[in-house]
């Protein structure tokens, strides 16, 4: 017992070193006002942590870009790991905004988590800016003067996929989910826009990795296309199996399922596997290859979405924070400047709606291998031209 | 549903009650010969599965992976009951439980330490890529027969271990009354780490061949864990022919079950409510068939403790 306790608070030491090492770093540019400080929701613990490396790493390129400043005044960012504990995220976010004073807080993987915190932060009137997750409700009814996303509504990649299949005229198509809310919008979004048969609607257990009595379904059903949304390892149990089943001549769909932190445990049994996205590697702008090429310098991976929204949203802030002379204390006037969303972004067209969500493209990419030998997602065609979520509609903007 | 596609389905059973099967064997023997509750044996599973993913990363082979992540796992067994199962023999099952689940939570963020969070693939052996027409447009990997036959290969291993040998013998006697084998004069303590390095050899063993098939991440073991608690309660506590029949039996009802509730469903309501409810129900159903077992042999299948 003695020992574990010692090894416990020991372990505690050297996080705390860690963390205190990352956070000197940026101090040194200490000029005379106070550094801006920046808390960055990143999921740090379990098996989607991946999601939330993409996120920070994503988040920190942009700050390194920016030599560590926003309009001139050096920033600090606050790492904050969600745990994927709705309590936990909320405690530590609210630390962050009483204790730390924050004055942005930027990330957040999961829905669940930033539905949680979402109170907690703009009721502070603190701006909230999501790098990934966008719960539909955010983006219609409930959206929020102090909030903004750099992401997407989490539906529209289903329906990208969906509106893919249905330009790709694939007649009949069947559908593969887990049994739980996130499954169940992918399987309606992909509805929404798909217009030909579903010949079945599939729903697995969370918790279910092996997948061949669904497989066996599918060959006895012969579907012209198979979509599925399967995120993080349930995504590598499906491509694997559906690949070694020798599926892979009915054509895989997917979104959230097969990306560039899914890929390396994926391998060559994605290739050709194709998914909705509103970004990829290999999108060709300035400001893409750009944050590519340095990214995969420093981190020695290649970025995911997670990381591609991620940077855009240090950008983001960056441009609003200069065009507002560095003074945050105007909150209407930071709003505009970070509405204005003034900066160059690695997905070419971005703007944000009424709904303060990016009227952007979205594309229909497909898993490639690299000449190094790495795999990516690569854009084929685009599916939609600066498109604004359905939802937006449903937005009242309150003034604040 | 066609008979061709029941049949598949059946061997798609067959093959999950194989592999917990050789977690759960593993599990009776621990629970059954010691009454020595482990939740830790689901993360055994994973430390067999991340061996496996390190050593074929370093080797370039699955083979000489598999050889040597065997006798790591039993390695890693040895030490945790050294370390930690030992002291607690004597304590009660709720003690056990809670540092049992402490070695989880260690041995979960340990293993994300070393590998990091992200899931990790292990190439399929070279000869056993390949797979058979099982019907139109599907093939059924050669690897999945592979684990069938290393499966069966275990059980019938087990069996003659448990029923034909000294060691066997003594395990045997001690699920039944260890304090009279240890009054006999044998070294209780020790059969109860050879037992446990076995057992976790075993679900190791699981690990290795699950990793071609399955996600390599951390946590992967703590489902299967629940599953193969059901099967050592339905197969009786201690008894490894328990666990073999009651592991076939959960695979199956558990695999038929998902793929044919749906379209049992729709004879009785729309097809969106009966997705959801069929999906929902087979779910549930080993629990259900657990608790039909239990209310006729309160004891499991095949008990092995007098009452």
């Amino acid at each position: 017992m003695m020992n574990i306790q010692f090894g416990r608070r020991h372990a505690l030491g050297l996080a705390g070193g860690i963390a205190l090492g990352g956070l000197a770093a940026p101090t040194v540019a200490r000029a005379q006002a106070a550094p801006i400080k920046i808390g960055l929701v990143a999921l740090a613990t379990g098996p989607a942590a991946t999601l939330g490396t993409h996120l920070r790493d994503g988040f920190q390129l942009g700050m390194r870009h920016l030599d560590g400043k926003l309009g001139g005044r050096a920033a600090e960012v606050l790492l904050i790991d969600d745990e994927l504990r709705p309590d936990a995220a909320v405690t530590k976010v609210r630390a962050a905004l009483e204790r730390d004073r924050v004055d942005f807080v930027v990330g957040v993987v999961f829905s669940n988590i930033l539905a949680a915190i979402m109170r907690p932060v703009t009721d502070n009137q603190t701006f909230l800016i999501s790098t990934n997750a966008g719960p539909s409700p955010f983006a219609g009814r409930g959206c929020n003067p102090f909030f903004f996303a750099t992401s997407y509504v989490n539906d529209q990649n289903h329906a990208v996929m969906g509106k893919a299949a249905q330009d790709a005229g694939y007649g009949r198509v069947m559908l593969l989910a887990p049994n739980y809310q996130a499954g169940r919008d992918a399987v309606a979004g992909f509805k929404s826009e798909y217009k030909g048969t579903v010949v079945d609607e599939m729903f697995t257990p969370l918790t279910q990795m092996d997948f061949s009595a669904e497989l066996a379904r599918i060959a006895a059903a012969r579907p012209d296309a198979v979509f599925t949304f399967m995120p993080g390892g349930l995504g590598v149990a499906i491509v694997r199996q559906y690949r070694q089943a020798g599926l892979a001549s009915i054509p895989f769909l997917s979104a959230f399922t097969v990306d560039e932190a899914s890929l390396p445990a994926q391998g060559e049994a994605a290739l050709d596997f194709q998914t909705g996205t509103s970004w990829t590697p290999t999108l060709p702008n300035e400001q893409n290859a750009r944050f590519v090429r340095d990214f995969e310098g420093a981190y020695n991976y290649v970025p995911a979405s997670y990381a591609a929204h991620a940077y855009d949203a240090a950008m983001l802030l960056g441009s609003a924070v200069t065009k507002i002379g560095g003074n945050l204390a105007d909150k209407a006037a930071l709003r505009a400047a970070i509405k204005a969303a003034d900066f160059r972004s690695v997905r070419g067209n971005f703007a944000f709606g009424a709904n303060h969500f990016p009227v952007q493209d979205f594309w229909l990419a497909k898993v490639a291998r690299r000449p190094d030998g790495k795999f990516q997602t690569e854009h084929v065609r685009k599916v939609y031209d600066n498109v604004t979520d359905p939802f937006a509609a449903q937005c009242r903007m309150p003034a604040a | 549903m066609s008979l061709t596609l029941l049949l598949v389905q059946g061997l798609n059973g067959l093959q999950l009650g194989i592999l917990l099967f050789l977690i759960a064997a593993g599990l009776t023997l621990v629970f059954g010969v010691m009454d020595f509750i482990n939740l830790a044996h689901g993360v055994q599973y994973m430390v067999g599965a991340y061996l496996a993913a390190f050593l074929a990363a370093q080797t370039g082979s699955f083979w000489a992976a598999l050889a040597l992540a065997l006798p790591a796992a039993l390695v890693v067994g040895l030490v945790l009951e050294f370390l930690v199962f030992r002291h607690l023999y004597d304590r009660d099952h709720m003690a056990q439980v809670l540092a049992t689940f402490g070695v989880i939570l260690i041995l979960n963020d340990g293993i994300k330490a070393l590998f990091g969070s992200a899931p990790l693939q292990v190439p399929m052996p070279e000869a056993l890529t390949g797979g058979f027409p099982i019907m139109d447009g599907l093939l059924y990997p050669h690897y999945r027969l592979a684990i069938i036959a290393g499966g069966l290969a275990t059980a019938a291993l087990l069996w003659w271990l448990v029923e034909r040998t000294k060691a066997g013998m003594l395990i045997r006697a001690g699920a039944t009354n260890a304090p009279m084998v240890a009054a006999l004069g044998i070294d209780i303590r020790r059969l109860f780490m050879v037992v446990f390095g076995f057992g976790a050899m075993l679900a190791g063993f699981a690990g290795v061949m699950a990793a071609p098939i399955l996600s390599v991440e951390p946590g992967m073991g703590d489902n299967l864990l629940i599953l193969a608690f059901v099967v050592i309660v339905i197969g009786g506590i201690g008894s490894v022919r328990g666990a073999f029949i009651a592991a076939l039996l959960v695979g199956t009802v558990e695999t038929l079950g998902r793929s044919m509730m749906p379209d049992l469903m729709r004879l009785f309501l729309d097809p969106s409510a009966a997705r959801q409810v069929g999906a929902a129900l087979a779910s549930m159903l080993i629990y259900i068939a657990m608790a039909a077992i239990l209310a006729f042999r309160p004891a499991g299948l095949f008990p092995v403790r007098a009452a």
